[in-house]
C-alpha cells in the first residue's frame, strides 16, 4: 500500500480520505449493484400494503416503521461488498501490513459505503413516505432519522462484515449478527416520526440517534480494525 | 499466585471435572427442595391460581439467560486481553446453556401469559429483550460455526460478545421505552403476584439451582472442548489411553 | 392425585412449561455425553493425522 504509506505522514485524516475516494471509484464501476439496493428498499416497502390492507389510515401509521425496516434490510445487502473485494485480491491484507493506521483506512471504506449504500436511502425516503401517505413534516423527520441512524447501522455492519471475512457465512448470518444490535436504532428512528406525528416533537429521538451516531463513529473504527486483524491471523 | 496454575487447559481439566460433579449434586439438591416448596408448601395465588407456579422456572431462566451472557462477555474480555485459550473455551462452553435458558424463558413466559393475560405472546419489555438476547446467542453460535480455525473463532466470538454486551443495556432501555409508550404498564411480566415468603424462597432456591446447573454443564462441555483442541499434547494422549480409546 | 395434576385447570400450561424445561435439560445432558465421546474420537483422529503427516 505504497499509496497509503505516502499519505502516512500527512495524518490519519488524509489516509481516511484516500481510502474513501478509492472505494468510491470502485463503487462507481459497480453502479448497477448499488441501484439494486435502492430498488430493493422501495420494493420491500411496497410489499407491505400489498400484504395488508391499503387503508390510508393504516398506511400512515405503519409507514415510518415499514420504511425503517426496509432501509435496515437494504443496508444489509451492501455489506458483503465492503471488505469482500479487497479481501479477495489481497489489498486488505496489504492495508493491514501498511504503516498507515488501519482505523483510518477502515473509516474511509465505511464512509464510502455509507455514501453509496445509505445516503441514497435517505434521499429515497420521501418517495417511500409518499407511498404511505405521510405528510411533509413526517417525511422530513423520517429522512432525518435515517440520516442519523444509518451511520450506526453502517458501523455495526462493518464489524459484522469484518468478523465474517472469508468464512462460509452467508448474508443471513450477517443479518443475524446486525439486526438484533440494530433494534435500538430502529426503535428510536421509527419512533421519532411517530412522536412528531403525535405532536410530541422528535427532538429527543433525533438527539439520541445523533449521540449514537457519534459513538458509533468513534468506537466503530477501532472495533472494525480489531475484527479485520482477527480475520487475518 | 497459585491460581494461575489453572490457567493452562491441562491443569484446568481435572479441576473442571471436580467442580462439575460438585455443582451437579448442588443443582439437583436445590432443585428438589425448591420444587417441593414451590408445589407443596407455597399457597395458591388468589389472583392467578396455580399457573403462577411457572415463575419457579421462568424467572430463574430469564435471570440465567442474562447472567450467562455477562459471564461470556467477562471470559471474552480476558481471552482478548491475555490472548489466552482457556477463557475463550469457557465462553464457548457457556453459549449453548445460555441460549437454552433464553429459549425456556420465552417458552415459559408464553405459557404463563396465556392463562394469565389471554395471549401466548406479550410484547412486554422483558420478554422482548429476552427474545433479542436469544438472537444474540444464536449469532454467537452461528459465528463460531462459520469459522474453521478455532483460534480465529475464539477471538471473533469474543469481539462479538463484547459488542453485544455493550449493546444489551441500550437494547433493554430502548425496548422498555418503546413498551411504555405503546402499552402503558397494564401488562407486565415483572408484575409477579405479591410474593408470599414461601414463593420467594422457592424461587431463590430454583435460581441457585439453575446457577449450579449452568456451572455443571459448562464444566462438562469445556472438558470436551479442551480434549479436542489440545489433542496433540501428551496429557491428552495419556487420557485417551486411560479411556481405552487409544492403545 | 389427578386433581393435583390438573392444577386448578391450569395443568396444561404448567406441565407444558416444566415439560419443556425437562426436555431441554435432558437434551443438553444427552448432547454432552455425545460431545464427550465425539471429542475423544476427534482427538484420536487428529493425533493419527498428525502422526501420518510427520
Amino acid at each position: 500500500m505504497n499509496a497509503a504509506a505516502r499519505y502516512e505522514d500527512r495524518g490519519a485524516l488524509a489516509v481516511l480520505i484516500w481510502a474513501c475516494r478509492r472505494d468510491l471509484k470502485l463503487a462507481l464501476r459497480a453502479r448497477a449493484e448499488l441501484g439494486l439496493i435502492l430498488i430493493f428498499f422501495i420494493l420491500v416497502a411496497s410489499l407491505f400494503p400489498l400484504a395488508l390492507d391499503p387503508d390510508p389510515a393504516l398506511l400512515r401509521r405503519i409507514g415510518p416503521g415499514v420504511a425503517w425496516v426496509s432501509a435496515l434490510l437494504a443496508t444489509l445487502l451492501g455489506l458483503a461488498r465492503l471488505f469482500a473485494l479487497d479481501h479477495a485480491d489481497g489489498t486488505l491484507e496489504q492495508m493491514l501490513l501498511s504503516p498507515a493506521p488501519l482505523q483510518a483506512l477502515v473509516g474511509g471504506k465505511v464512509l464510502a459505503h455509507w455514501l453509496t449504500s445509505c445516503a441514497p436511502l435517505v434521499l429515497l425516503a420521501p418517495l417511500s413516505g409518499l407511498q404511505f401517505g405521510l405528510d411533509g413534516e413526517s417525511i422530513a423527520i423520517l429522512a432525518a432519522s435515517l440520516a442519523l441512524g444509518t451511520p450506526v447501522l453502517a458501523w455495526l455492519g462493518a464489524i459484522a462484515a469484518a468478523l465474517t471475512l472469508g468464512t462460509r457465512a452467508g448474508s443471513s448470518l450477517l443479518g443475524l449478527l446486525v439486526l438484533p444490535l440494530a433494534v435500538p436504532v430502529l426503535v428510536f428512528g421509527a419512533g421519532a416520526v411517530e412522536a412528531a406525528a403525535a405532536g410530541l416533537g422528535a427532538g429527543a429521538h433525533l438527539s439520541l440517534l445523533g449521540a449514537a451516531a457519534i459513538f458509533a463513529c468513534l468506537g466503530g473504527p477501532f472495533a472494525t480494525a480489531l475484527a479485520v486483524k482477527i480475520a487475518y491471523e | 499466585m497459585r491460581l494461575f496454575r489453572f490457567a493452562s487447559p491441562a491443569s484446568f481439566y481435572p479441576l473442571a471435572g471436580t467442580i462439575g460433579t460438585v455443582s451437579a449434586v448442588i443443582a439437583v439438591a436445590l432443585a428438589l427442595v425448591g420444587l417441593y416448596i414451590g408445589f407443596f408448601v407455597a399457597p395458591t395465588d388468589y389472583q392467578q391460581g396455580e399457573s403462577y407456579r411457572i415463575i419457579f422456572i421462568h424467572v430463574p431462566s430469564a435471570w440465567m439467560a442474562m447472567f450467562v451472557y455477562l459471564v461470556i462477555a467477562f471470559w471474552s474480555l480476558w481471552s482478548l486481553a491475555l490472548n489466552a485459550r482457556l477463557p475463550a473455551m469457557m465462553a464457548q462452553a457457556l453459549v449453548p446453556t445460555g441460549a437454552m435458558f433464553a429459549f425456556i424463558s420465552l417458552w415459559t413466559g408464553a405459557f404463563w401469559g396465556r392463562p394469565t393475560w389471554g395471549t401466548y405472546w406479550v410484547w412486554d419489555a422483558r420478554l422482548t429483550s429476552t427474545l433479542i438476547l436469544f438472537f444474540l446467542y444464536l449469532g454467537l453460535a452461528g459465528l463460531r460455526a462459520s469459522i474453521e480455525d478455532p483460534r480465529r473463532a475464539d477471538r471473533a466470538c469474543a469481539l462479538l460478545a463484547l459488542v453485544g454486551v455493550v449493546n444489551i443495556p441500550i437494547i433493554y432501555f430502548s425496548v422498555r421505552w418503546w413498551n411504555t409508550l405503546h402499552q402503558g404498564a397494564t401488562i407486565s411480566m415483572t408484575a409477579a403476584p405479591k410474593m408470599a415468603e414461601t414463593m420467594l424462597t422457592a424461587m431463590l432456591l430454583m435460581t441457585f439451582s439453575a446457577w449450579a446447573y449452568t456451572i455443571w454443564v459448562s464444566m462438562r462441555r469445556v472438558r470436551s472442548i479442551i480434549v479436542e483442541r489440545e489433542a496433540h499434547t501428551d496429557w491428552v494422549a495419556a487420557l485417551l489411553r486411560r479411556e481405552g480409546v487409544m492403545r | 392425585m389427578s386433581e393435583w395434576l390438573a392444577m386448578g385447570g391450569h395443568g396444561f400450561y404448567i406441565w407444558s412449561s416444566y415439560g419443556a424445561l425437562a426436555l431441554a435439560i435432558a437434551a443438553e445432558l444427552i448432547w454432552l455425553k455425545r460431545d464427550r465421546r465425539r471429542s475423544l474420537e476427534r482427538a484420536l483422529e487428529s493425533r493419527n493425522e498428525e502422526a501420518w503427516q510427520s
